[in-house]
């Protein structure tokens, strides 16, 4: 931690210097985005098409949040946060720029995706994202041996002892509220009954601790658990189902009934963005269908590109419609922004029940 | 080490001497359990101690470079066999105390370690082992590494000691003033094994082998081929110029086969006077004059040969004008010289 | 004066940069460190309730004695197994087979922390190797799990803290003359005397500053508890990771390393005024 604010410093620092020295008319596009999400074929496609060199610099939602902030919305001409991260920053920092919805491709994205990101990032009557990737958080079952899992809450089922895993995380108490008739989602303003709501999973999950091999930390532990079949059900993402899938064919991953809970990230144009016209240009480029599943089909994560379907590699296109065809997709639950000190309570329940014996 | 025997008789002071690495040190490591002997047995007042631990034998040793306890004050050091043995606090104090006061350092008990003169330690060291009033005291040169103006000093005070606590020592030294000086027995010890085990005067004026000769006090040597006279008598011929009469009375020297002769520099008169009949003689060039006081000596060499020989030289103002250089005439009385026949051999003794 | 003149300027142009490195990554960032602890992390100026926080919530305190507690724990395990492997090595094996020992301790510690801990993980999971082994020798009828548990934690805790103990141990021992044991041993005293007359009090500065950092890497530890431990055991490392990468409350995860600072601080102060050591000693 010590380092981050040094690392910080010293890009505050390196960054006003940059800005300072930006010329105006700039054929450059400085893209602040996530590791994958810019592959250099779809890159190089871009620049023979509008003429413009992309600059990529990989990075993470607290990162673009940082450095955004240190130069209030300069630096970069696009970024790609989470939906949830966008309206509590605009609103506290203002680093984002409304999105001229009349200048991106609408016909090309997924209109319930597009609806709820532009639900989940309105400020004051305009909306600041679009939709590019999204990921969810469901279950992940050894069907031989757990065939009866088909909710989060079924994790808590005594006759599995010992052969469940998840996160000890906040998916996990969203995703078992969810399941057990909550709608954490709306208690969101509300943190006296929010706290309520906790407590409620506190209990749930202390009592339901027996069942749990380990509460799982990282995606190559979960693997192994589930490999070696030390463990039957586990909360998870759909990428660790299907790899499993492809080994075992017993493993994969299913949507929990009461829906699964996800991710999107966005396409997002900081507030003293440089150049427009390639920040909207690279949108409606990456989402264009083909290009949209060029990334899924390597990378596996859904993308909002409507029609991106038609062109995925046959066991990817297998995948997303075993897992999560269109009436799964209906039923998500879509990460909300977080208002500010709703975390703090989670985790404080969250070690909680870390802590019980 | 083989086949060593010996006995130490109660409340004497017995010494080991021998050269570095003659095996004098694994002989104490073994009498102190810390080595275990191939064969045959060590008895103390007639019980076999072969199997028992160090820490239980009756037997406790003063180390080399003293091992006193740099963690510990004066105090517990002097404390720390009795404790291991469970004593009562009071005991202890009063014993240490006691123990304290009889090594003459009754107030260093709170002293640290590291505060103590090397005298003093020395005294601490013994006064460790002795508290616990072991049978028998091993001690491994521990004068070693005192200067020489304090070793002195200290050969007399353990000789005292020894004599005011009556406790049987067995001390190992290379020096042979150290063991000489302090013991009532002497063994000396030569490639793992006892050449001659006695008194130090008669291991001075009768040591029954050539190393013994050698090792114990000073000494000249010479090699000789004997040959009998016309009259009978057994001359030694010596760097081919040199016919020493041998006392050889007692043994059949081999014509022709070398021995050697052994004469102590005291046993050297300068210039013998006409009366000496009997007396060999030698025509020598002198080397050097050592000139240390009453123990003063001329480093002389034989007309004809390299070899150095050391004469006694007699502060009585008689022998002052020799310098370097001069020639010079020595000899010696027969009687007093030793001869050894063959390779360090068997002692050829008239008496 | 101009030699002394000269000195001052050598000295500024070595100091300098040390300096500088101090005040740039150590200093300053700490200073914003502390200045975070003692902001709210919604608007607002100074507040102390950071660190009320860790008081008048017991899940945070408690969380801290426990692995202060288990800290110790492991502390006093490692020393009971460094003091005579250090012992093995440097007073049984000697010189050559001494180095080559020290090496087997030392290879560990060439990978990672995570791949130390993975090893554990695949010796001791249900389905890994001790499992396996024993089922098919018969002394297990089924499969055990013998990860996530306390004892699992703290194993891999002192495995991967030993050698910062043997090291300094092995450096005092070293110096301990082997006259002094014998000498004890000659006095009279068995061996467990040996060893608490004379081995351990010669080798208590060594102790010392191993028990300070093994204590230290204990209670810093974070993937070990996490990977090892499993569903019960909740590190204080963990309680800051998750207040600053989690929850985005670096407020209240600067307060937290603050506290565990000031409170591990607190504990090996306490250390030393017991065992009768100063830092300074115990440092060189």
């Amino acid at each position: 931690m010590k380092r981050s604010v040094f690392v910080l410093f010293v890009i505050a620092v390196l960054t006003v210097a940059s800005v300072a020295c930006a010329a105006p008319a700039n054929p450059v596009l400085r893209v602040i985005t996530w590791s994958g999400y810019a592959p250099q074929e779809l890159l190089d496609k871009f620049t023979a098409e509008t003429g413009y060199k992309v600059e990529i610099t990989l990075s993470n939602n607290e990162e673009m949040i940082s450095k955004l902030r240190a130069t209030r919305g300069g630096g970069f001409d696009l970024a790609q946060p989470s939906q949830d991260r966008i309206s509590s920053v605009v609103e506290q920092y203002g680093i984002y720029q409304p999105i001229d919805y009349a200048r991106i491709n609408e016909d090309q994205i997924d209109p319930s995706l597009l609806a709820a990101v532009k639900k989940n990032t309105l400020v004051d009557g305009k909306s600041y994202a679009v939709p590019h990737i999204y990921g969810t958080e469901g279950l992940v079952i050894n069907k031989a041996k757990a065939p009866d899992v088909k909710d989060f809450k079924d994790l808590l089922d005594p006759k599995y002892a010992g052969r469940v895993s998840y996160r000890m995380k906040r998916p996990t108490l969203i995703g078992m509220g969810f399941s057990l008739g909550y709608d954490p989602f709306s208690l969101y303003g509300k943190p006296e009954e929010y706290q309520k709501f906790l407590d409620e999973m506190e209990k749930v999950l202390i009592a339901g601790k027996p069942s749990v091999k380990t509460y799982w930390d990282n995606g190559d532990q979960l693997l192994q658990l589930l490999r070696s079949g030390e463990v039957w059900a586990a909360s998870a993402w759909e990428q660790a189902g299907w790899k499993l899938h492809g080994e075992n064919p017993d493993i994969d991953y299913i949507a929990p009934a009461s829906g699964a809970l996800a991710w999107v990230d966005t396409f997002a144009i900081p507030a003293r963005s440089e150049n427009l016209e390639g920040a909207y240009a690279y949108i409606n480029f990456m989402l264009r269908p083909e290009n949209a599943a060029f990334f899924t089909n390597r990378e596996t994560y859904g993308t909002a590109s409507k029609d991106a379907v038609n062109f995925l590699d046959p066991e990817i296109k297998a995948n997303f419609t075993r897992g999560l065809p269109p009436e799964v997709l209906a039923k998500i639950n879509w990460y909300p922004t977080v208002p500010a000190g709703i975390e703090e309570m989670e985790g404080r329940t969250l070690d909680k029940v870390k802590a019980a014996r | 080490m083989d086949d060593v025997s010996f006995d130490v008789e109660d409340g004497k002071f017995f010494s080991i001497l021998g050269p570095s690495g003659c095996g004098k040190t694994t002989l104490l490591r073994m009498i102190a359990g810390f080595i275990r002997q191939d064969e045959g047995t060590i008895l103390f007042n007639g019980e076999d101690m072969s199997a028992v631990p160090p820490n239980r034998r009756p037997v406790n040793l003063v180390f080399q470079n003293l091992a006193l306890f740099p963690m510990m004050d004066v105090f517990e050091n002097v404390a720390f066999g009795l404790r291991r043995r469970g004593e009562k606090d009071a005991a202890v104090t009063r014993k240490v105390h006691d123990m304290l006061g009889r090594v003459g350092l009754p107030d260093a008990g709170k002293k640290r370690i590291g505060q103590l003169s090397g005298g003093q330690k020395q005294r601490i060291a013994i006064a460790r082992c002795l508290v616990l009033d072991p049978a028998v005291l091993l001690l491994d040169e521990p004068l070693g590494a005192l200067d020489a103006k304090l070793r002195e000093h200290m050969k007399v005070e353990l000789k005292t000691l020894q004599a005011n606590v009556g406790t049987t020592f067995v001390y190992i030294t290379h020096d042979q003033s150290e063991a000489m000086v302090m013991s009532d027995t002497v063994a000396v010890m030569n490639r793992g094994a006892f050449e001659q085990t006695g008194s130090p005067q008669e291991l001075y004026h009768r040591p029954r082998s050539s190393f013994v000769a050698q090792f114990v006090g000073n000494n000249n040597r010479f090699s000789v081929t004997p040959a009998r006279d016309e009259k009978g008598l057994v001359r030694g011929r010596y760097a081919g110029r040199f016919d020493f009469l041998l006392d050889a009375a007692g043994c059949d020297l081999g014509e022709g086969d070398p021995c050697e002769l052994f004469v102590r520099p005291e046993a050297m008169v300068i210039e013998p006077e006409g009366g000496a009949e009997r007396f060999n003689r030698m025509a020598v060039q002198v080397r050097a004059v050592l000139f240390d006081g009453g123990n003063s000596r001329l480093l002389v060499t034989p007309e004809g040969t390299d070899d150095e020989i050391v004469v006694m030289l007699p502060q009585t103002g008689l022998y002052d004008h020799i310098r370097a250089g001069d020639r010079i005439t020595v000899g010696w009385n027969p009687d007093l010289s030793l001869c050894f026949a063959g390779n360090g051999g068997v002692l050829c003794d008239g008496r | 004066m101009g030699g002394r003149g000269r000195l001052h300027l050598g000295f500024l142009f070595f100091f300098l940069p040390v300096a500088l490195w101090l005040l740039l990554l150590i200093v300053l960032p700490h200073l914003e460190l502390l200045r975070l602890s003692f902001t709210s992390s919604r608007p607002g100026g100074f507040t102390l309730g950071n660190y009320m926080a860790f008081f008048s919530e017991p899940i945070y305190w408690l969380t801290f004695v426990r692995t202060a507690l288990y800290s110790i724990l492991v502390t006093f395990l490692v020393m009971a197994i460094a003091l005579p492997v250090a012992f093995y090595i440097t007073k049984v094996a000697r010189v050559r087979a001494g180095g080559l020992l020290m090496a087997l301790i030392l290879v560990p510690f060439w990978v990672s922390e995570l791949i130390r801990v993975y090893g554990w993980i695949i010796l001791l999971r249900e389905s890994g190797v001790i499992n396996r082994l024993f089922t098919a020798l018969g002394l297990f009828s089924q499969p055990v799990e013998l990860l996530y548990n306390d004892v699992a934690m703290i194993l891999g805790l002192v495995y991967t803290s030993m050698l910062f103990m043997v090291v300094p141990i092995v450096g005092v021992m070293d110096a301990l003359d082997d006259a002094l044991i014998e000498a004890a041993y000659d006095l009279g005293a068995s061996k467990t005397a040996i060893w608490r007359t004379i081995i351990i009090p010669h080798c208590m500065p060594g102790m010392v500053s191993g028990g300070i950092i093994v204590f230290m890497l204990a209670l810093g530890s974070y993937l070990t508890p996490n990977l090892m431990g499993g569903k019960n055991s909740l590190w204080f490392t963990e309680q800051i990771y998750n207040q600053i990468i989690l929850y985005f409350n670096w407020n209240q995860g600067a307060a937290f390393g603050f506290l565990l600072l000031l409170l591990s601080s607190l504990i090996i102060w306490i250390a030393l005024r017991i065992t009768g050591q100063n830092l300074g000693e115990v440092v060189k």
